[in-house]
């Protein structure tokens, strides 16, 4: 074993192996939000994600016993629901393994000045402004659900990694573990999901006018 | 001791490509000095960059996703059955 099993873990797997229904409970709540929105990277379905996150919870019952503290116990939990999430995703066809697109840009290369310009090579043509919506605003009206979009029609490999790195918060190696990803893999991911959302809200906000 | 003026300047194009890796302290120590020069002279890139951490920022915020009710009553009454086995 390469890793010390946090204490923290130690705890909650003896209560739960006791039977806990109280240590149970508080789990199931607190990390199933995490668990859907995994789900949700894959089938669009929300009924669907819900009894994926269910069989998920079902199959932690089974293996605890086999559950051996390679990584911490949320990230083999989250591991586990991306695994049938993927499977279940396959077969519902939402996510047709896209190739690996190697040449995604961050931003639209039309914003930038040629390679032979005389001046400003790669500079901006059109460049970013400074939005004057406040950052607390960004999640109210109109802009809430164009994110909404944004994150609903990202690739699933690129919204695994949003989710569980920005919205749940997990930290670059947590991350890798449970979606089995190098750490080079899902910084590009990360990457381009961030881009593309950020993209969405700057054409939004600037009614359109940029790529 | 790094310096910018004898590393080729980093274009905005290539900039925008290489924040999260900034943000993650994952450049190599000639592209940090290389893109930290560059965003102290161009204003339209420190917009790009703020608009790229407001954007982290709000995923961060967005409403919590949780179980129904009633997945998670199965639950429950899953896990029960497990250990009255």
């Amino acid at each position: 074993m390469t890793q010390a099993v946090d204490r923290n873990d130690v705890a909650l797997l003896g209560a739960l192996r006791a039977g806990d229904e109280q240590v149970f409970c508080d789990l199931v709540a607190r990390w199933s939000g995490p668990m859907l929105r995994l789900a949700l990277a894959h089938i669009a379905n929300r009924a669907v994600a819900e009894e994926v996150v269910q069989e998920a919870w079902l199959t932690v019952l089974r293996s605890l016993d086999r559950f051996e503290g390679r990584s911490a116990l949320r990230t083999w939990v989250l591991g586990i629901v991306v695994n049938i999430a993927r499977s279940r995703g396959r077969k519902e066809c939402r996510s047709v393994p896209l190739p690996f697109e190697p040449h995604e840009r961050a931003v639209d290369p039309s914003r930038f000045l040629p390679a032979d310009h005389p001046r400003w090579p790669h500079h901006w043509a059109t460049e970013p402004v400074a939005w004057t919506t406040p950052e607390d605003q960004l999640l109210a009206g109109e802009t809430a659900r164009i994110i909404a979009d944004a994150i609903d029609t990202l690739p699933p490999a690129q919204r695994e990694v949003l989710m569980l790195r920005d919205v749940e918060g997990l930290n670059g190696p947590e991350a890798c573990n449970a979606l089995g990803l190098t750490d080079t893999n899902q910084r590009v991911l990360l990457h381009r999901a961030r881009s593309r959302v950020r993209s969405a809200i700057e054409r939004h906000l600037t009614g359109g006018d940029t790529k | 001791m790094i310096e910018a003026r004898d590393l080729p300047e980093m274009p905005c194009r290539e900039l925008v490509e290489l924040v999260t890796d900034y943000l993650e302290d994952r450049l190599s120590p000639e592209d940090r000095v290389r893109f930290e020069a560059h965003l102290a002279a161009c204003d339209a890139c420190r917009a790009y960059m703020e608009q790229f951490r407001q954007t982290i920022n709000t995923l961060g915020r967005l409403p919590e996703e949780s179980l129904g009710a009633d997945a998670q009553k199965t639950l429950l009454e899953a896990f029960r059955g497990w250990f009255g086995r």
